[in-house]
């Protein structure tokens, strides 16, 4: 057989290495060297973090080329870029400038409020993300390699991530105490296909890796998603939007690994500086809240 | 029989699995007292800047160099990254590492994720340890963002290269052994079988 390129295995099997590990939001060279040196296993390459795309608002489009490639210099970890729900030509941009993932997400202004992208078409990975174990299998059934269950992005308030980490982990739960014949009529309430609701209850888990991503600002917020069940995590505007980046990177990256032992967490905690200002997602109006786009 | 892997970060769960199903107990390695007892170690694919940057921190480096010299250690990717004497193309700065094999990798040898890939490897020395229930003829292995071998010292063994002489993927120095890809992620043991081979003979 010649090597073959661009299968299913070979993108699922990046998100594989990136388990127990931290993928952390950066907008120009100086911070992402700074968070590959706080051990962060990818970076995500950006214009604006999220808490300054929810400021200054108006349209959120995928990155200028320029910015990423210069991250991609940077750095020697996997890199990742987004691109709006449904965008696949800028998902072609990036894959032809080589990021090593993309991230189709709500955070950027969705294009189509009907379809996904149909991410079969693709050498390079996609991460999308869920509220629930249908969204999480309706992405991964359009060639998803890797889930994040949404936040609310840009707020420092963890409660979204912990809302939707636990609705996904409860649904596969219940699944696994199913006869059979129930999980037909509950793949239909799932809206997902039944081939993947099947594969979920004999594995335990989501067929693909699966991090929490939004509103994670402190190291006990990523060893709180840890516990509940996710591979690992994505730390967007809370390191950068804080008063020591560099040292709250590496005591996130420290946590994740570490994320039973009350002992470390302690010690990584201590003396980190002001966290991200924040902003509670009660007091926000439902139209300002991103988790919500996706279908 | 215990076989440690060390679960800084990455795929240290298939391992664990791979580990099971041949009936090996394999404990998870994270600090320094988790060496303790074991009679080998795997160190799993994963980002070597990171698991090198938490060894560092926890006091992990000094003890994976000591337990490294004496017992059978298996690095698959990032893992064989970390085994390697010298390593090309790191990050600015370089990265910690364990050592041991003496070998020159390069690391990300293949490029970037797009052209990760799967590839049937001819490896003469598994013929030593497959069982009639395992896959026949090459080994089938999963190549993502892989380092490669670029340069091997006089006590280094080449199990494997990619087809037309290309590129050394796995080798051996004595109760060290080093794979390029991933075995965790392949469904067949029989690497993992020669690896605890490797163990049961040392």
């Amino acid at each position: 057989m010649e090597p073959i390129t661009g299968t299913f295995t070979v993108k699922s099997g990046l998100a594989e290495m990136l388990k127990g590990g931290v993928i952390m939001d950066v907008t120009n060279a100086e911070q992402a060297r700074i968070a590959e040196e706080a051990g962060a296993v990818a970076v995500m390459a950006l214009e604006r973090v999220p808490a300054d795309i929810r400021a200054e608002g108006g349209v959120a489009r995928m990155s200028d080329p320029e910015k990423i490639l210069e991250i991609m210099d940077a750095v020697t970890i996997p890199v990742m870029a987004k691109v709006r729900i449904g965008h696949f030509v800028e998902a072609q941009i990036l894959e032809y400038l080589g990021v090593d993932f993309i991230d189709e997400s709500e955070v950027l202004t969705p294009a189509d409020e009907e379809h996904h992208i149909n991410k079969w078409d693709f050498k390079v990975p996609f991460v999308c993300g869920c509220r629930n174990l249908g969204e999480a299998l309706r992405r991964i059934n359009e060639g998803a390699a890797m889930i994040r269950t949404k936040g609310e992005a840009g707020t420092g308030d963890v409660v979204e991530a912990v809302r939707h980490a636990r609705a996904v982990l409860g649904e596969i739960r219940r699944l696994q105490t199913m006869a059979p014949e129930e999980m037909y009529a509950y793949a239909k309430n799932l809206g997902a296909p039944y081939q993947l609701v099947k594969l979920t209850a004999e594995m335990g888990r989501l067929p693909v890796v699966n991090f929490a991503a939004g509103g994670i600002a402190t190291p006990a917020d990523a060893a709180l998603m840890m516990q509940l069940g996710v591979d690992g995590v994505f730390v967007g505007s809370g390191i950068f939007k804080s008063g020591n980046p560099a040292k709250r990177a590496a005591a996130i990256v420290k946590a994740v690994t570490h994320y039973r032992d009350p002992a470390i967490l302690a010690e990584v905690s201590r003396n980190l500086g002001e966290p991200m200002v924040g902003r509670t997602v009660e007091s926000m109006p439902e139209e300002e809240r991103i988790a919500y786009r996706g279908w | 029989m215990k076989i440690g892997v060390l679960a800084l970060q990455g795929a240290f769960r298939e391992h664990i699995l791979k580990l099971q199903a041949l009936g090996v107990d394999a404990p998870e390695v994270r600090l320094p007292e988790h060496l303790d007892d074991l009679d080998a170690l795997i160190i799993p694919g994963g980002e070597s800047t990171t698991m090198g940057k938490l060894a560092e921190s926890f006091g992990l480096l000094e003890p994976l160099k000591a337990f490294t010299r004496q017992k059978p250690a298996w690095g698959t990717c990032a893992g064989l990254i970390l085994l390697a004497n010298r390593a090309v193309r790191q990050k600015k700065g370089g990265q910690p590492l364990i050592g041991g094999l003496d070998i020159t990798v390069d690391r990300n040898f293949f490029g970037r994720q797009v052209d990760s890939f799967e590839a049937d490897l001819d490896v003469p020395a598994l013929a030593e340890v497959a069982r009639p229930e395992d896959p026949d003829g090459p080994f089938h292995a999963i190549f993502i963002r892989a380092p490669a071998v670029v340069e091997v010292g006089p006590e280094v063994q080449v199990l494997a290269r990619l087809p037309e002489n290309g590129p050394i993927v796995a080798v051996r120095q004595g109760h060290l052994l080093g794979t390029a890809f991933h075995p965790e992620l392949s469904d067949d043991l029989r690497f993992h079988r020669y690896f605890l081979h490797m163990v049961q003979t040392a």
